[in-house]
């Protein structure tokens, strides 16, 4: 079974989109900070594919373009040791106190 | 993912999805900077700097190559040295870059099947439909029904090549110049090439009136 991101050749008779959304403040914070860390050498392009490309089949369908983006990316920093989930839902829930 | 999350956000309303990877995001750029990995103000010169760069970096590449037949040489040979001569210093971070030129006899298309590979360093993000499955899915087998959605009717005498971009690698198709546009200026020669002919999807569109009869 190809992994979900192998979709070159796959059957698919949509029509192109050519439309492009507005993005949104965070999706370019996002990009710039995997830019920022690239320049780093801290994340890989290739690291984050194959964090990407490790995400559950119907996950990796459902995201949009950033999300994906945001799931390697945390992936990564706990892999590498930079970052642990638990830190990231702590620090998740006094964003959203601190908005309220 | 951490497991904890992976079980409850499979198949999440968009709505509730954006904003929670949006506040990961968030909450990852905030402990990166507090740990000193990288500082805010790192995020916000890249956020100007990727903002800055568009198409019509890549587009006065090729007016140049167009209008300097030895300058063309030398980007299709060595882009990056070439690029460099025009003041375009790629950062040792940048993939390495392909110049592929089209002919008569031979159209380039670019895709990048596995993800989003693109020559950001020219021609800004890629398009959201670049990222699209339909396009990573459809570009392979079905180039010529792609490029015909973006307008372009390829004679069968053409022989189509479609490039998958990797992490490593990146493609800037250097397309035909349009008959024509001899008198052309560069910077009038650039204003027809669009983004969407730098991947091959479609040729430089030369407005009535503008190239010579």
């Amino acid at each position: 079974m190809p992994k979900p991101h192998d979709m070159g050749g796959e059957p698919n008779d949509e029509p192109i989109d050519q439309s492009d959304h507005q993005k949104m403040d965070w999706e370019m914070r996002a990009d710039a900070l995997h830019q920022v860390l690239g320049q780093k050498g801290i994340r890989r392009t290739d690291e984050m594919r194959r964090a990407m490309e490790s995400l559950d089949p119907d996950l990796y369908r459902s995201l949009s373009y950033y999300e994906r983006w945001t799931a390697a990316l945390e992936l990564l920093m706990v892999e590498k040791g930079f970052l642990t989930s638990d830190e990231i839902d702590r620090k998740v829930t006094q964003l959203n106190q601190g908005a309220n | 993912m951490s497991e904890s999350h992976d079980g409850e956000h499979v198949h999440p309303e968009s709505g509730e999805e954006l904003s929670l990877y949006a506040r990961r995001a968030q909450a990852i750029e905030a402990l990166l900077v507090e740990k000193g990995v990288c500082s805010t103000g790192e995020v916000d010169r890249m956020m100007n700097m990727v903002e800055s760069r568009s198409p019509s970096d890549g587009a006065k590449v090729v007016a140049h190559a167009w209008s300097d037949p030895e300058f063309k040489a030398r980007l299709l040979a060595d882009p990056r040295s070439a690029l460099t001569e025009i003041g375009y210093s790629l950062p040792d971070t940048t993939p390495h870059l392909a110049v592929v030129e089209n002919t008569e006899q031979v159209h380039h298309m670019v895709v990048c099947t596995l993800c989003s590979c693109y020559p950001r360093a020219l021609l800004g993000r890629p398009p959201d439909w670049y990222k699209s499955f339909a396009y990573r899915s459809r570009a392979v087998v079905d180039p010529r029904g792609v490029m015909r959605e973006f307008g372009l009717e390829l004679a069968d005498s053409v022989e189509v090549q479609v490039l998958d971009s990797t992490a490593d690698l990146r493609y800037l198709v250097l397309p035909r110049r349009p008959t024509g546009t001899e008198n052309l200026s560069e910077a009038e020669l650039a204003k027809l090439v669009s983004r969407d002919c730098m991947i091959g999807v479609t040729d430089p569109h030369v407005p009535e009136g503008v190239a010579a009869s």
